[in-house]
């Protein structure tokens, strides 16, 4: 940042609004961002004290809560924490796999709204889709619950067709869970594809055709190419908030299945032993981190694309 | 080369809801031919070229090529290739990866896909640049890959869609030449669709002028500009003017007009209207700038006007002069410099001399508006 660069911003933005501006993202980003991040990590590599020995002689640093993930607890038979590493490792494929969801649902709906042309229809639809997000997260997960119940909207459904004959479970299933998860996050599938898809010319796809290619060919050589940037930052957001969500795996989730958000939940409420809870939470944030890195990479995406 | 194959449009209505945008076009084009739609924007040209392409079916009449009717064929099943009005390169593709798109569509190896592209940049005169991207192109670059991947796809007919509207002036005259080059190498027939006459004129064989989705007239350019059909291409075609009045008397292929304040003003008949015009008739009469010259005779007569000059220009090659006729209506003379000072004052009073064979006395009608 040179001081060209400095004098260019506050004359675009005046100085009043440029000190705003400085205070207002510095302030987010410190205080809101960078402060409780590295508060979380040191916590995670200390032990869990009384008050009073806070500050003492055995508040040192210690590894013992990251081990207690990988190992268990000291003489543990089993030589490694399974039951943890389990939630750990089912929870993301779980979120993986409701990513890959959302994304083979919205990616043609996404295209759809972006290339139509009719203004109004698609400008409805765009409404229809953020109009359940006027209802709170919590809520809609109740409401899942009830649909999926039973003797839900769906099971009865299926019950006069005469598909089945005894109501499916769909919550021991985790079927309700995989579902509420998908819709919670659509919207955040939908929008960065569609932002892109809109910009993309239209006669790129008709001279394609033009020259013979089937959709499918259009798709992956044009269309997908394209809209790589908003695929992988829908795909990004999809995947990092169904790892991280709490509320619907806590409704939703059968009895059986438990997200490793819950055992850091636990940490730090039922157990209050926040440097444990800090532990877990790092290690899912800085895994969460990595896999999608590593996919990005794999994908050829750039970092600095994603913003587009 | 063969002979090429032709495109006819017989009879063909295109509408939108209610609103219509071509109106019984009947155009025969003739295989290896460099044809040209010619009208200002809005006026129908794409929405012919999509319904040659297959973009759309027209709502009544048929589309021929070589003779096959194509209703019902999509565009990948037309021996058609269109080059967009804004190019539409796959900007994430190289610049032979975009050449030779249609081979990868039909299977083709990545090595017979690069031979033929390296050929087309041969071609183009871009050898060695396939390997960028289009956006590292400059745009006349753009352009000439933009024409390679579509003569890829081997197409019998070309179809154009103002490529050159996006360059300047100087790559655009540089470009036309270039096309009408790469479409005499080629053979095929090129359908070329612009607002600009002058593109118009230069590379095609023969010209349709459309006004507001109907064709006036199909000519080759030079009956186009002599000899226009209508007082639209009269006004759209070059610059020429005007003179409202009515038809005092009417020979087979020539005409007295009666002008309001000009006098009685001789004119031919545009070949398109000669029996048509009968006395009395509301008509035109147009005489090009360059038809006008100065007359050293001041007797009236049917093929001489008075007017004042309000101006003149001089432009290297010729002068412009402007005038006010007794009608105050503009009127402009153009006249070849041969070193004489042609710099008249404003408020001179001349008169102009016309040949009546390079004025055309057509049926009063709309004009183009400028
Ligand atoms: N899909 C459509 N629906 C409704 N009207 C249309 C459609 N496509 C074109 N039109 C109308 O048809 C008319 C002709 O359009 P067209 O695109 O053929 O014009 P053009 O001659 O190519 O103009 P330009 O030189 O500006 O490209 C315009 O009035 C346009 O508004
Ligand atoms: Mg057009």
């Amino acid at each position: 940042m040179d001081a060209g660069f400095i004098k260019e911003f506050f004359k675009r933005n005046g100085v009043g609004m440029g000190w705003f501006l400085i205070i207002a993202v510095g302030f987010w980003v410190v205080v809101l961002i960078i402060l409780p991040q590295i508060s979380m990590f040191d916590f995670s590599f200390r032990n869990d004290l009384p008050p009073p020995e806070i500050g003492g002689p055995k508040d040192v640093y210690t590894l013992k809560n990251y081990q207690y993930l990988i190992f268990g607890a000291d003489g543990n038979p089993d030589g490694y924490n399974k039951t943890d590493l389990a939630v750990f490792g089912k929870t993301l494929l779980a979120a993986a796999f409701v990513t890959i969801l959302d994304l083979v649902l919205c990616y043609p709906i996404a295209y759809y709204l972006g290339q139509s042309t009719g203004g109004g229809m698609a400008r409805l639809f765009v409404l229809l889709l953020i109009i359940p997000y006027w209802i709170n997260e919590i809520l809609r997960a109740f409401a899942f619950r009830i649909i999926f119940g039973d003797s839900g909207v769906i099971n009865e459904m299926l019950m006069v067709i005469g598909i089945i004959d005894n109501p499916i479970d769909f919550v021991r299933e985790n079927i309700a869970l995989y579902a509420g998860l998908g819709y919670a996050y659509i919207l955040l599938m939908i929008f960065p594809m569609y932002n892109v898809i809109e910009s993309l010319d239209r006669n790129q796809i008709e001279a394609a055709r033009d020259m013979g290619a089937s959709w499918i060919k259009i798709h992956r050589r044009i269309v997908i190419p394209y809209a790589k940037p908003g695929i992988s930052s829908g795909c990004t957001m999809v995947f990092m908030l169904s790892a991280g969500a709490l509320a619907a795996p806590q409704i939703l989730g059968g009895p059986s299945s438990l997200w490793f958000t819950q055992i850091i939940y636990q940490w730090f409420n039922q157990s209050v032993n926040w440097p444990q809870g800090s532990a877990f939470a790092a290690v899912l944030l800085v895994t969460c981190i990595i896999i999608v890195l590593g996919v990005m990479r794999l994908f050829n995406v750039n970092m600095g694309d994603i913003g587009k | 080369m063969s002979e090429g194959v032709g495109v006819d449009l017989e009879n063909v209505w295109i509408r939108f809801g209610d609103f219509v945008a071509v109106r019984e076009a009947n155009v025969q084009i003739n295989g290896g031919e460099f044809f040209s739609f010619l009208g200002p924007s809005g006026c129908g040209k794409t929405t012919i070229l999509r319904a040659v392409s297959g973009f759309l079916e027209p709502s009544d009449g048929n589309v021929l090529i070589g003779g096959n009717n194509m209703a019902g064929f999509g565009p990948n099943e037309r021996p058609t290739a269109l080059i967009f009005q804004n190019l539409a390169l796959f900007p994430l593709m190289k610049v032979w990866e975009n050449i030779a798109f249609s081979m990868e569509v039909r299977g083709a190896s990545a090595g017979e896909r690069r031979k033929r592209a390296d050929e087309l940049l041969d071609m183009i005169a871009l050898s060695g640049q396939g390997d960028k991207l289009p956006s590292e192109l400059s745009g006349g670059q753009k352009q000439r890959v933009a024409i390679a991947r579509a003569l890829c796809a081997e197409p019998d007919v070309l179809l154009l869609d103002e490529p050159l509207s996006a360059l300047d002036l100087k790559l655009r005259q540089h470009m036309r030449s270039e096309l009408r080059e790469i479409q005499k190498r080629v053979g095929i027939t090129f359908i070329y669709i612009t607002h600009d006459q002058g593109e118009a004129l230069t590379m095609s064989d023969s010209v349709a002028v459309m006004k507001a989705g109907i064709i006036d007239q199909i000519a080759d350019g030079k009956s186009i500009y002599d000899d226009p059909a209508t007082a639209f291409v009269a006004s759209f075609v070059g610059e020429n003017n005007v003179f409202r009045g009515k038809v005092k008397s009417v020979s087979k292929d020539s005409a007295i007009i009666e002008t309001n304040r000009t006098g009685n003003l001789r004119a031919r008949i545009s070949s398109d209207n000669q029996g048509k015009l009968k006395v009395g008739d509301d008509a035109m009469m147009f005489i090009r700038p360059e038809a006008l010259d100065i007359s050293t005779n001041d007797t009236s007569s049917d093929t001489r006007i008075k007017a004042r000059v309000t101006h003149s220009e001089f432009e290297g090659q010729s002068y412009h002069v402007f005038l006010e006729g007794t009608e105050g209506k503009e009127m402009k003379m153009s006249l070849i410099n041969r070193g004489e000072d042609r710099m008249y004052e404003r408020g001179k009073e001349l008169y102009l001399d016309f040949d009546a064979n390079q004025a055309v006395a057509l049926p009063a009608g709309e004009l183009a508006s400028e």
